[in-house]
């Protein structure tokens, strides 16, 4: 069985401390305990018990010959060219959905900021594509894409009509992002719409009298003004287009090299049963997405307590 | 002049972005199985290749398909007032309270909301297997709790510091009891959050796919996404288009309805979590 250690105890060495802030203390902690285990439970539990899982060969399908292999499994997959092939087209997801959904969702949330009329029909239509089940997207692109039942083809001059997307890396790819960004994108812009509202309109009328164009406008006032909102949508968009999945499962179910880091793991684990493989490429997944956030954070210098306008 | 042209457009774009692929499915809902086997490209049926309302008919019909709807409703509805009261109780405590660890429970909620869901699902579906939660409906209401607690407590701590809580004080000095006072000053302020952060809570579920279709195995507890990738029909190579696009349409209904009735509250809710507006 997996070891669970304790939480470590912090230093009993505090200034002294009132009966009061000392009861908010305990009233506090155990308010969020509830929500506190039952994060903890279903997230660093099975985290570590991946971890422990990971150094064995074990297959469900025999699940008697359980071999203590160190850390071979890491091994295959890390000098595997299928690992490195699913992170790069992951890679590739990420960078080019987010890139577009920016572009494409500052865009809606300019129109949505400027806005007067209208705005409850403007409000409901971006969120139907929030709101739609993935799946439901993902089919709804896989048939408008197919040459057999649907209209891309028809609509798009330089397509021909028999034109298989689905038949080859690079189509596949582009139709699983189209997928993927006109889901995200009402997000994204939603989550720009707020910064943009924090831009005060007395700079930008400044800007105006002094003679600033519009693209100086946007590039040297707006943009720089919303930067916390812009870092914090593309921090959230990219650890969540890296961790792509549902598109994919429908709309090719990985083949023609279509599949992401997660669904690799998935295939391992629940399809092949290969508990010990899956469980390395869990820890491995978990530790990339770690380091994407780590990436993002420091090369855009996120500050999520100033982007809430905490301490 | 020229400026408001260019917002009309805008919004018509932004329309036709969101809207164009729904139309379609809707569309593709009403084409008839006949003319999708012989292939029937373009957005409406061709003549005679409608099918009026055969296909919802069909998915009504469909066994499968109503426990479906039915787990999701059920699992998705207790997922959500369960993860909305944990963290009401949570985010009470960080908007309200001084105390050791709110950075702590913070961070692991950032932390969770980040996490690769998919890493998940091997050690669970083992443990599940385990402790006999597999292919039942907590085994998925536990999941989808601790999945949007982040995204419920980041909301409703962001609503709740904004809650003039003076107020309170104010009724008791005027007479009121501290039950009056909690429920005639407080639930009425607080009650706005509460409720987006519910709304927000029950998208999560019933999109969730990873899951749905891990953790489940028959229709005893598999939701609507699983289930709708499931339904393959008797050619796996040519899948019934029309019927999935028609599941696909009644899936999206719920979600159209609870847009629709609460817009302003979710936009309310999905900007106040992640950026203070």
């Amino acid at each position: 069985m997996s070891t669970v250690t304790a939480p470590v105890k912090t230093a009993k060495t505090r200034p002294v401390v009132s009966d009061r802030s000392r009861a908010e203390t305990r009233l506090g902690q155990k308010l969020v305990a509830p929500a506190i285990v039952l994060m903890l439970l279903v997230t660093a539990f099975p985290m570590l018990r991946a971890l422990y899982l990971s150094t064995f060969d074990y297959a469900l399908t025999a699940p008697d010959e359980r071999d203590f292999v160190g850390l071979s499994n890491y091994l295959t997959a890390l000098t595997d060219p299928l690992f490195w092939q699913t992170t790069g087209v992951t890679v590739l997801y990420m960078v080019v959905t987010v890139a577009i959904e920016l572009v494409i969702g500052f865009a809606f949330a300019m129109v949505m900021h400027r806005v007067i009329f209208a705005r409850g029909v403007i409000r409901t239509s971006i969120l139907i594509p929030y709101g739609i089940i993935t799946v439901v997207s993902g089919f709804a692109w896989q048939f408008a894409f197919s040459f057999q039942n649907g209209f891309v083809n028809g609509w798009l001059p330089f397509v021909g009509d028999d034109f298989n997307w689905f038949g080859e890396t690079g189509s596949a790819v582009v139709a699983i992002m189209v997928s993927e960004i006109w889901k995200t994108t009402p997000f994204m812009s939603l989550l720009l719409l707020a910064g943009l509202a924090q831009v005060s309109e007395d700079m930008i009328e400044a800007a105006k009298v002094d003679g600033a164009t519009w693209t100086q406008r946007l590039t040297k006032v707006i943009l720089p003004n919303m930067r916390a909102a812009i870092m914090v949508a593309v921090l959230f968009r990219a650890l969540d287009a890296y961790r792509i999945f549902d598109n994919i499962f429908v709309m090719t179910a990985g083949a023609v090299k279509t599949e992401s880091i997660s669904f690799l793991t998935y295939r391992q684990t629940i399809e092949q049963f290969q508990l010990g493989m899956g469980s390395a490429l869990s820890v491995l997944l978990f530790l990339s997405v770690l380091v994407v956030a780590f990436a993002i954070v420091k090369v855009f210098r996120v500050d999520l307590a100033q982007a809430r306008q905490e301490s | 002049m020229k400026n408001r042209i260019g917002l009309v457009v805008g919004c018509v774009l932004i329309m036709v972005w969101c809207l164009l692929p729904v139309a379609w499915i809707i569309s593709l809902s009403f084409k008839s199985e006949t003319a999708i086997t012989n292939g029937s490209p373009g957005f409406f049926p061709s003549d005679g290749g409608g099918a009026g309302w055969d296909n919802y008919q069909a998915v009504w019909d469909n066994d499968q398909f109503r426990r479906a709807i039915f787990n999701s409703i059920g699992i998705s509805l207790i997922a959500t007032v369960l993860s909305v009261v944990v963290a009401t109780l949570a985010a009470y405590a960080i908007a309200r309270l001084e105390f050791r660890g709110k950075k702590a429970v913070l961070t692991i909620a950032l932390a969770i909301a980040m996490f690769p869901v998919v890493s998940l699902v091997g050690p669970l579906f083992d443990m599940w297997r385990a402790v006999g939660l597999y292919d039942t409906w907590p085994g998925l209401i536990i999941p989808y709790m601790s999945f949007t607690l982040p995204l419920a407590i980041w909301t409703l701590s962001a609503f709740f510091r904004e809650i003039p809580w003076e107020m309170e004080q104010a009724a008791q000095v005027d007479g009121a009891t501290s039950w009056q006072a909690f429920r005639k000053v407080i639930v009425p302020l607080a009650a706005p959050g509460v409720f987006t952060a519910a709304i927000l809570t029950f998208f999560f579920a019933w999109n969730d796919f990873v899951f749905g279709i891990s953790l489940t195995s028959t229709e005893n507890a598999r939701p609507i996404p699983a289930s709708l990738s499931f339904f393959v029909g008797s050619d796996p190579f040519n899948r019934p288009a029309s019927l999935l696009a028609a599941g696909a349409v009644i899936a999206t209904i719920p979600i159209v309805v609870i847009v629709l009735i609460f817009q302003r509250k979710i936009v309310a809710g999905l900007t106040s979590g992640a950026v203070k507006g």
